[in-house]
């Protein structure tokens, strides 16, 4: 048990530095949730069901804008589909689990608690108490989501109603977006996932924002391909 | 529809998508094509949703000086680029938003 106990530890110990980053993210979530029309209830629930930064920060926003829930649903799919991606490159290190374990561990698998969690894994052999170590990480990035969800939901009551706040969704998006614009296919990716959004427009149910992130994501994929391997797709 | 339903929906495929493959090892594998499309979906969701939000009003193309918005978000684009920072990016672009209809 003491081995669990020193691998939990050194889960939450490697997550510390990524929490720094994350505490401002899930206030920025919590005041504009608020700001986007949601209940300081839902807004603060919304970080325990769906438990994923960017899907919330796309919820409330198409929450604002009126989307049709399925659209929503939809659109939570599409951005938290590189989840899959961490699934299949963890469930080698945790095939001897019980299903338990495997609940717990896959509703607290974010990028945040994925990412010291492979570098581990990858890194040292795998022992009977490793799985502690994805525990704590996951664990205490889950705690510091939500405390920092209720201080963003508190703060964003006190924020004066002048302020053009629904604003600052789209600012998030343009910080998230801007720094992974390094090469041709992303930029191609971006930039054409946005002109069909604005083709797209008038689409009912906003389903050109599903046509437009479509259109982005197979742009970017077509053109790496033939950048790479001169393959097609 | 009900935002509880839109969330309980949204967190159940969440969830789902990060159990998938925890529970189904080595019977299923992610092809490299999706492996690859993958890496384009936070920009391509996202500008998506940015460039509506800059260039058009009530629904039509509004390029113009007196787009406050889009003025705005350009400047928090070149501030994203050399700051890399969230916190810096969104003070930035509300400040300038601010600035820019006051005047």
């Amino acid at each position: 048990m003491n081995e669990a106990r020193s691998e939990f530890w050194k889960g939450v110990r490697a997550e510390l530095p990524i929490l720094v980053g994350v505490f401002p993210f899930g206030m920025i979530y919590g005041a504009l949730a608020l700001g986007a029309g949601l209940s300081t209830f839902a807004s603060q629930v919304m970080s325990s069901i769906v438990f994923a930064g960017s899907a919330q920060f796309v919820t409330a926003q198409l929450v604002h804008d009126a989307a049709p829930g399925f659209v929503i649903i939809l659109t939570i799919a599409v951005v938290n589909l590189r989840h899959m991606l961490y699934s299949a490159s963890l469930a080698p290190y945790l095939k001897n689990l019980s299903l338990k374990w495997k609940v717990l561990l896959s509703y607290l698998l974010t990028d945040e608690a994925y990412a010291p969690s492979i570098l581990k894994y990858e890194a040292e052999a795998l022992t009977p108490f490793s799985h502690w170590f994805l525990l704590g990480a996951g664990l205490a990035l889950w705690t510091i989501w939500q405390i920092s969800t209720a201080i963003g939901v508190f703060l964003g009551g006190e924020i004066p109603s002048s302020l053009p706040l629904d604003f600052a969704l789209p600012l998030t998006f343009i910080a998230m977006v801007v720094p992974v614009l390094k090469k041709t296919p992303m930029v191609a990716a971006a930039l054409s996932a946005g002109v069909t959004a604005l083709l797209a427009y008038a689409l009912p149910f906003k389903l050109g924002l599903i046509l437009a992130a479509f259109v982005g994501i197979v742009v970017g994929t077509f053109l790496e391909g033939r950048n790479s391997k001169g393959g097609v797709l | 529809m009900n935002i509880w339903l839109i969330m309980l929906a949204g967190g159940l495929i969440t969830f789902g998508m990060r159990f998938s493959l925890i529970f189904l090892f080595g019977r299923f594998e992610i092809p490299e094509t999706m492996r690859r499309a993958l890496h384009y979906v936070p920009p391509a969701v996202l500008s998506a949703i940015i460039f509506p939000e800059l260039l058009l009003r009530d629904g039509s193309l509004f390029i113009d000086v007196s787009n406050t918005r889009l003025i705005a978000g350009l400047i928090a684009i070149v501030t994203a680029w050399f700051s890399r920072s969230t916190l810096v990016t969104i003070l930035v672009g509300m400040v300038a938003l601010v600035l820019l209809q006051w005047l």
